[in-house]
């Protein structure tokens, strides 16, 4: 086993953990501001979560969330900031790769690389 | 209701349960599920998708604190991360075709152990038994930060604490929480990993496991922009708030009240499973 230089491996885990909390603190303002602009509009509309009728298309694929933001739609603005949230750990995996790469680390690269393609496969099918 | 008075009781719902957790140490996610469905009455799928969504904010939030003590095993995790990921992409699927009694009751019963581990003190680890191949093939032994210095650890039992890992996968794409528990369990009880640098990798894990069934959900209609946003904002505040009075804090009075909060929940929760009026 090649001799790991310690020091090395951990700053760059520190710089994608400060990355991550940069990451959940632009996407919770984000949903905060959508949040606000979305009781501004619906504040006294009754709501109804007791029966499940499932988000409308424009709220379940990347591309449509992104369209309904871009059109400062408050449901869709919000949607936006989740999307952004439930990157964070998916840029995390792909950080590592290069953390590992860099390292030399090929076993791990590989590893890695495996859970990125997971990753990726549950956000685009 | 209204959509405000919905807003605001779930935000101060969500951050009661960020808050404690975080103090505990349980995560705020196991109650959420469980706060919306009871409390405010809502469909068990909108709750599981809400909850995932706050898994994967406080999990990404608090990664950069565990780093920098230094005890998360990036190498542990990330092979670890193969098992959970893939199980929670299986417990997505399976969450559309099992009814949602079934997944109240199993969120019942998880919830049950949840609180017995919680209430238990932390076992220390035997480091005696021999080492494991797979541990040194993978390169998964480490060392960590204690009083008298750096120590150094082996990882036992590969195979099973990965297979164990595959189900806290599918537990975590079933219900919507990080399932700690299930993790540390793996990691502390059968790897024989020490139980601070278990349970600092499993958060560090919960928000990759998240992720990848956050996915699925997304693309089937279970995240309400609506539910998630009061229900993510809460969670966050409640456990930044938290971690940062965690140094002065009573911890053991809270973790038995909290267990008894979650044990409390649990039962109410697989009694309407049964009733079917969930």
């Amino acid at each position: 086993m090649p001799a790991i230089p310690d020091w090395g491996d951990k700053r760059f885990e520190i710089m994608i953990g400060r990355l991550l909390r940069y990451g959940v603190f632009l996407a919770a303002a984000w949903v905060l501001v959508g949040g606000i602009h979305y009781l501004l509009q619906f504040h006294g509309t009754a709501m109804n979560y007791r029966v499940f009728h499932g988000e409308s298309a424009d709220l379940r694929f990347v591309r449509e969330i992104v369209r309904g933001a871009a059109e400062l739609n408050a449901r869709g603005f919000i949607q936006l900031g989740i999307l952004l949230l439930i990157a964070t750990p998916v840029a995390r995996v792909a950080f590592s790769v290069v953390g590992f790469a860099l390292e030399k680390d090929w076993l791990y690269v590989g590893i890695t690389l495996i859970v990125l393609a997971l990753l990726i496969y549950s956000l685009s099918s | 209701m209204n959509t405000l008075e919905f807003t605001i009781l779930v935000a101060v719902g969500s951050l009661l349960a960020g808050l404690l957790g975080s103090l505990t140490g349980l995560g705020g996610g196991v109650v959420i599920v469980p706060l919306l469905t009871l409390v405010f009455g809502v469909d068990i799928r909108y709750a599981i998708g809400a909850s995932l969504v706050s898994v994967i904010s406080t999990s990404s939030g608090s990664a950069a604190a565990y780093l920098k003590e230094g005890y998360s095993n990036i190498r542990i995790g990330m092979f670890l991360e193969v098992a959970t990921t893939i199980g929670a992409i299986t417990g997505a699927y399976l969450a559309a075709s099992t009814p949602t009694r079934a997944i109240a009751i199993i969120f019942g019963v998880v919830l049950l152990y949840s609180a017995y581990s919680a209430s238990r003190p932390p076992k220390t680890s035997s480091t005696d038994d021999p080492p494991d191949r797979y541990a040194t093939l993978l390169k998964l032994d480490g060392d960590y930060p204690t009083a008298a210095g750096k120590e150094a650890y082996h990882v036992r039992h590969v195979p099973a604490g990965f297979s164990l890992m595959y189900l806290a996968g599918v537990i975590s794409g079933l219900l919507g929480i990080g399932s700690g528990a299930v993790k540390v369990l793996a990691m502390d009880q059968i790897m024989r990993i020490p139980f601070k640098v278990s349970t600092t990798t499993s958060n560090f894990m919960i928000g990759v496991t998240a992720a990848a069934s956050a996915g699925i959900y997304l693309h089937r209609g279970y995240i309400d922009p609506g539910i998630a946003m009061p229900v993510m904002l809460g969670v966050l505040g409640g456990a930044l708030t938290g971690a940062r009075i965690l140094p002065g804090a009573k911890v053991r009075t809270l973790r038995m009240v909290f267990s008894l909060v979650i044990a409390a929940l649990a039962v109410e929760m697989i009694f309407k499973g049964l009733k079917g009026s969930l």
